[in-house]
């Protein structure tokens, strides 16, 4: 009888196993399951805190992000626009990717993308003009690669022969990174307000071309390339292969007769070098100008998006659309409906916390336990 | 690895090349420079004539650098609203963007305002500029006004336009009412007509601020001739902190009152706390600085948003760019406190009417000297062709012709009697 007892005891009333690997269909039916419950959790929260219509701010998010033809032209860019947004975090989340896939916690894409905005930037002030404009952008696509892929090597080496921190040292590159352009900003400037405007705003040097009369194209294209490419080296390469030997256990990779200090060293030379190649993205084709926040925080973001996708480049399409849909969506419907800007983080972290947890419910299986009240001792 | 090695040798090569083919072409690029046109040599803007809308359709936008906490950009705020109810403008009328910062988030805020149908946008601070023009060219049926821009005259859009006052009026009156306030303090025996100094916390070494305080330091000079100034930047338009610590440093090295052109109370509340007189810009202090304060001169921009929006609905034009005058009141002085010496309200008007009538200039060279000469000649940047060579001259009948060739001040000369950091 008292054995009986303490063995009840004993059993919790939730108890949590760990899965088996749910199928693709299974996991998606999760996820899909988690937005819906969030976008009902939003539309509690929007009614409570604001008296809106939910059904309206959705509308007027989609309205923000997809665009609607503009009174006085007729044309709508929009959706170009918020496509190229997708575009940047995407390859940026790319990036980081195989380093993270290797269990490198890489989390200074945002110095390397800014360094590389740095070399593309300074090519343009230097070079604009001197030489033939595609020289020029190659020159540029060139240095912010090998500036990127510098600026993550550099942490990498200390990782690979001294084992250092590699989230501590890619970290303080970020810092490291917004200075120097805040010095490099300083040095350029020649109106006395550290800021150098648009850069060759004139001449247009430097500026990636306009495709099928869009601006942005070029840069989509070019991340539609990245995306495919590093699918297939991730997934069918020899290098790709040996980057989730050596994050999955260094001392296998060891015994199986893998170099692990110079896979460390090359992943993260790739990474650096796609952030490298976003710098030149968004200088060239984006924004033609500098400032230390000019990557405003998404080389954080993306390491999000890398980790939601479960480092798969193909789920980071979706992942990094919908991210956007809710930063560039919620930011539009908030100043629509005259609401505080903080409104609109509360539903991005309510999707983001929901998505979250389906990880969770997918990867973790919950017992609850069962009714003791019939059994006998 | 050698794959790597021969990539990063053959970008080294193309690096090098970069180098070399820089050193055959600069030779070209000085010829270029030879050609410098003043403003009177080039072709002017001339702006488009303007589709009425009606008053129920018409939508503005405005963009502001910062929020109504900074004073530069409650000053804007507070005229906008001002005009639009005059107007008859409703609230849901108006699209107001706060803490725009002067970037690429400019370009992409005014082209949000297009897309929510904003048939006019107006942006408040001076490193928007580039990104008005921008957006200006993109969408040309909207009308974009920028205030102290200085390319409106010059680029040859017809829908952007720039604004500025001439406010080194204003600047020079309230400098007469710090000038009294010293000499009040001499004749108490605080200290003597050679220890005269004053401070001044700047945000930016350039023009329109150098503008600012050379006409408040003439001003002062006017009624106290013995007075110096020290000034002081602090690199950014709106840092309370760094503006606090500016007017304390001032304090410290002996300045006898304080003035300032940044946006926070740092400065003030750093002379209500020392107890030290302090001249305010664009906002009433009286009530950070209820011992200290004195005066605060300050652009309206309720004529010109006025003006704006009287085109939009009228469907004249808007002028390529607009210098808003002293008599139309758009350069004003809050009303003198209680800490401001006697006789200050008389000297006031007096210097205005003959600012007005004409009588009186600023800018007179006979009242400054530039390295212990008077100045006779000097080049200034009024195109702006982002190239920053001067090219007008401005020295004319012996006055600087400040506002007079462009809105936006183009004042940057350091005369003798103030002392600036060195970099």
């Amino acid at each position: 009888m008292t054995d009986t007892k303490l063995k009840q005891n004993h059993e919790p009333l939730i108890h949590i196993t760990k899965r088996d690997d749910s199928g693709f269909w299974k996991s998606a039916l999760v996820h899909l399951i988690g937005i819906v419950i969030a976008l009902m959790l939003s539309s509690l929260l929007i009614i409570a805190v604001t008296g809106q219509n939910p059904m309206a701010l959705f509308k007027s998010m989609y309205e923000g992000v997809i665009g609607t033809p503009i009174a006085n032209s007729g044309i709508n860019k929009k959706y170009v626009e918020s496509l190229h947004i997708v575009a940047i975090l995407l390859c940026i989340s790319l990036a980081v990717t195989p380093a993270f896939k290797m269990k490198f916690w890489n989390i200074g894409a945002e110095g390397q993308v800014l360094m590389g905005c740095l070399a593309s930037a300074y090519c343009m002030i230097e070079f604009g003009g001197k030489m033939d404009n595609t020289v020029l952008l190659l020159v540029m696509l060139a240095a912010s690669i090998l500036v990127g892929a510098i600026w993550a090597v550099i942490p990498a080496i200390c990782k690979a022969f001294w084992n250092t921190n590699e989230t501590l040292f890619t970290l303080m590159m970020n810092y490291v990174a917004m200075t120097l352009v805040s010095y490099f900003i300083m040095v350029k400037d020649k109106s006395g307000r550290s800021d150098l405007g648009i850069i060759n705003e004139r001449t247009g040097y430097g500026y990636l071309p306009n495709l099928f009369e869009r601006n942005y194209i070029f840069n989509i294209i070019i991340v539609a390339a990245v995306t495919v490419l590093m699918f297939i080296y991730l997934k069918y390469s020899k290098q790709g292969y040996e980057i989730s030997v050596v994050g999955e256990s260094e001392n296998t990779a060891r015994y199986i007769g893998i170099n692990v200090k110079k896979v460390i060293i090359r992943t993260v030379a790739i990474s650096g070098a796609i952030c490298g190649l976003v710098g030149f993205m968004i200088i060239a084709g984006d924004k033609h100008s500098i400032k230390d926040d000019i990557v405003g925080g998404q080389g954080f973001t993306a390491i999000m998006v890398s980790w939601m996708a479960g480092f798969n480049p193909i789920v980071m399409i979706p992942v990094s659309m919908l991210i956007v849909f809710l930063s560039v969506g919620s930011k539009f419907a908030t100043s629509a409906f005259k609401l505080d800007n903080s409104i609109g983080d509360i539903l991005t972290a309510i999707v983001i916390f929901s998505i979250i947890a389906c990880e969770f419910f997918i990867r973790y299986k919950v017992n609850f336990r069962k009714s003791v009240k019939g059994d006998k001792s | 690895m050698k794959k790597l090695l021969a990539i990063v040798l053959s970008l080294c090569m193309l690096l090098a090349f970069a180098g070399c083919s820089d050193a055959n072409t600069s030779s070209g690029s000085d010829a270029d420079e030879a050609k410098v046109l003043s403003i009177d040599e080039v072709e002017l803007t001339v702006a488009d004539k303007i589709e009425a809308v009606a008053k129920e359709d018409l939508k503005v936008g405005f963009i502001f650098l910062h929020d109504a906490n900074s004073t530069y950009d409650k000053n804007f705020i507070d005229a906008a609203n001002a005009a639009c109810e005059a107007l008859g403008i409703k609230d849901d009328q108006v699209i107001m963007k706060t803490g725009i910062p002067e970037g690429e988030e400019c370009y992409t805020t005014a082209k949000e305002l297009v897309n929510a149908g904003c048939q006019v946008i107006f942006a408040d601070s001076f490193g928007h500029e580039p990104y008005m023009v921008k957006a200006a060219k993109e969408y040309p049926k909207v009308q974009f006004c920028h205030a102290t821009g200085v390319r409106g005259k010059t680029e040859g859009l017809g829908n952007y336009h720039t604004a500025f006052a001439e406010i080194y009026k204003g600047r020079y009156l309230a400098g007469i009412a710090a000038g009294m306030k010293l000499n009040e303090m001499i004749k108490a025996g605080k200290f003597t007509a050679e220890e005269a100094k004053i401070g001044y916390v700047g945000a930016f070494p350039y023009a329109e601020v150098i503008s600012g305080y050379t006409s408040f330091y003439l001003g002062v000079k006017s009624v106290c001739p013995t007075v110096k100034m020290e000034v002081q930047y602090t690199q950014s338009w709106f840092d309370i902190e760094k503006e606090n610590t500016a007017a304390k440093a001032l304090i410290a090295n002996g300045c006898k009152l304080i003035s300032q052109h940044a946006d926070s109370s740092g400065a003030p509340s750093a002379c209500e706390a020392a107890g030290v007189p302090n001249v305010a810009y664009n906002v009433d202090t009286s009530n950070i600085g209820p011992n200290t304060a004195i005066i605060s001169s300050k652009i309206s921009w309720v004529p010109y948003m006025t003006m704006m929006i009287k085109a939009m609905l009228e469907g004249t034009s808007i002028p390529a760019d607009y210098c808003a005058t002293l008599e139309e009141g758009a350069v004003q002085l809050t009303a003198l406190t209680k800490n401001a010496a006697p006789g200050t309200q008389e000297a006031i008007d007096a210097a205005k009417a003959k600012l007005s009538d004409g009588s009186l200039k600023v800018f007179d060279t006979k009242n400054f000297t530039v390295d212990g000469k008077e100045l006779t000649t000097y080049l200034a940047d009024v195109v702006d062709m982002g190239d920053f060579v001067p090219d007008t001259e401005a020295v004319v009948d012996g006055r600087f012709i400040e506002s007079e060739k462009r809105s936006a001040p183009y004042f940057n000369v350091i005369i003798d009697g103030i002392t600036v950091p060195k970099n």
